[in-house]
């Protein structure tokens, strides 16, 4: 059974999309053996990651079990979570002085 | 566990038994090619180095041959040199301080190519009828070590093959036995993450310096890694920041504690799971691996790879349906993306299939011949 969405880590507040998925979409996730359902409030593209709670600005991104990054502002439940809202925070060449 | 594997020399124990014909130099290729061909039972080891290059690659060109004449899949290694490369008693006298036999040819002295291949073949001969007298017995699974790596990256490696290889790693380290993963350029972003997992502050000190030191290399020829990646394809396709990009790569190497880091080319001598610096390419990330001594190599794949090493044997695993069906000529395990699935219970699939392969069962780039992409990885320029 393929299912939609996946969630690595039960710390994890992020799940990454099996499939498209449409905003407006209720789907279940299982996070750590458990079903959780979640309403998209975005359309998710196959890879990207939804948020699986409310994240405030400043919190960080989970995935893993580990810290990939910042949220940049308040991110909904079931919302699109990538670099518009998120920044990295080891890797930002671009505050170091560097070129790409 | 146990598997059934050959004895060597030094303690190892091999899963293989082939002959290596080793070219010194990349000029001694096509003798070490034809000798392979000549005699079964011979596993070539060929690159384009060790020739007009600076003492530092040099050393490294000999530290690897060294290496991999230790590796234990080998019975025993013959050495394949043109003559006007320089000296390589180190290497001759380096591999055979493992205790197997080892000999040398040399194109130029002997007077060509044809009398070189002529008297290697009688030499290897002799090596080959010499092993097969060597019996298979049965060891623990602590006298393994596996090589891991990834290639050919897509979605569904971050999110389960890379992880469900690291479990395999995770379930050999736990019974005795040994890992070690290489792609320093993979853990730039993550070497906090990797860090925080040394046994010791040398260890972490080590972890810092490989990366900061292929972070350099990138800088000095104005690249900067960093604000590179991820890419924009990386991007595009969902992959936010450089960590989570690199936590995906490096979690193919599990969750135990690094117990050690070995320079491009050295044996792992120590107990657990080590590093080894190194590039991703294929043709030069596969040697240090086979060159630290593991006898199997893990591959974790998204969109396919048929690369093998021409004595390790070099299991794939991918989790992507569409590679395991339309490239199923070079899948060896599917792990399928069935998020009820327990990552642990993926892991304990490959760890199966290795122990399988341990034994004898042949992996799909070993039936195809597909085993020949090899090279060393030197950082200067080729006067």
């Amino acid at each position: 059974m393929t299912e939609r969405a996946f969630v690595i880590s039960k710390q994890d507040n992020v799940a990454t999309a099996l499939s498209s998925i449409t905003a407006g979409e209720e789907l279940t996730v299982q996070i750590g053996g458990q079903p959780n359902n979640i309403k998209l409030v975005d359309d998710i593209a196959f890879g990207h990651k939804f948020s699986l709670n409310h994240i405030s600005a400043g919190e960080n991104i989970v995935k893993y079990g580990e810290v990939i990054g910042r949220a940049t502002k308040d991110i909904a439940d079931g919302a699109h979570v990538h670099t518009h809202n998120v920044d990295g925070i080891r890797a930002r060449g671009d505050l170091q002085g560097r070129t790409a | 566990m146990s598997f059934m594997g050959y004895p060597r020399p030094d303690g190892q124990v091999g899963v293989r038994n082939y002959v290596g014909v080793f070219a010194t130099v990349g000029c001694a290729n096509d003798v070490v090619n034809w000798i392979v061909r000549d005699v079964p039972g011979c596993a070539p080891f060929t690159h384009e180095q060790g020739c007009a290059q600076i003492s530092s690659d040099m050393d490294t060109v000999h530290n690897t041959l060294v290496s991999l004449g230790y590796n234990p899949n080998l019975a025993a290694v013959l050495l394949v040199r043109l003559g006007c490369e320089g000296e390589i008693d180190d290497i001759y006298e380096g591999i055979k301080a493992s205790g197997k036999p080892v000999a040398k040819i040399e194109i130029q002295k002997m007077g060509g190519a044809s009398i070189a291949l002529k008297e290697g073949v009688r030499i290897a001969s002799q090596m080959v009828a010499d092993a097969a007298k060597i019996k298979k017995q049965e060891f623990d699974d602590s006298k393994l070590m596996f090589g891991i790596k990834c290639g050919g990256s897509d979605t569904t490696s971050g999110l389960v093959s890379n992880p469900a290889v690291g479990a395999a790693c995770d379930i050999l380290i736990e019974n005795g036995g040994r890992c070690i993963f290489g792609e320093t350029t993979e853990m730039i972003g993550a070497e906090h993450f990797l860090a925080r997992r040394a046994a010791s502050p040398e260890v972490k000190a080590r972890i810092l310096e490989i990366v900061n030191r292929m972070e350099k290399r990138s800088n000095d020829f104005g690249v900067d890694v960093r604000g590179a990646n991820p890419t924009r394809g990386n991007i595009a396709a969902g992959l936010t920041t450089l960590e989570e990009k690199s936590i995906g790569a490096i979690s193919k190497g599990g969750t135990k504690q690094i117990r050690g880091v070995c320079e491009y080319g050295e044996r792992h001598q120590g107990e657990g799971l080590f590093l080894v610096d190194g590039p991703g390419q294929e043709a030069r990330a596969l040697p240090p691996l086979a060159a630290a001594g593991s006898q199997i190599m893990l591959f974790s794949t998204g969109i396919g790879a048929p690369q093998g090493f021409p004595f390790v044997p070099v299991v794939k695993v991918t989790a992507n349906p569409q590679t395991a069906e339309h490239l199923a000529e070079h899948i060896d395990v599917y792990t399928g993306i069935d998020t009820s699935a327990d990552i642990r219970k993926l892991g304990q699939i490959i760890y199966e299939e290795a122990l399988a392969v341990a034994s004898g069962k042949e992996t799909k780039a070993e039936k195809l011949g597909y085993t020949h992409t090899t090279d060393i990885w030197c950082n200067y320029p080729i006067f």
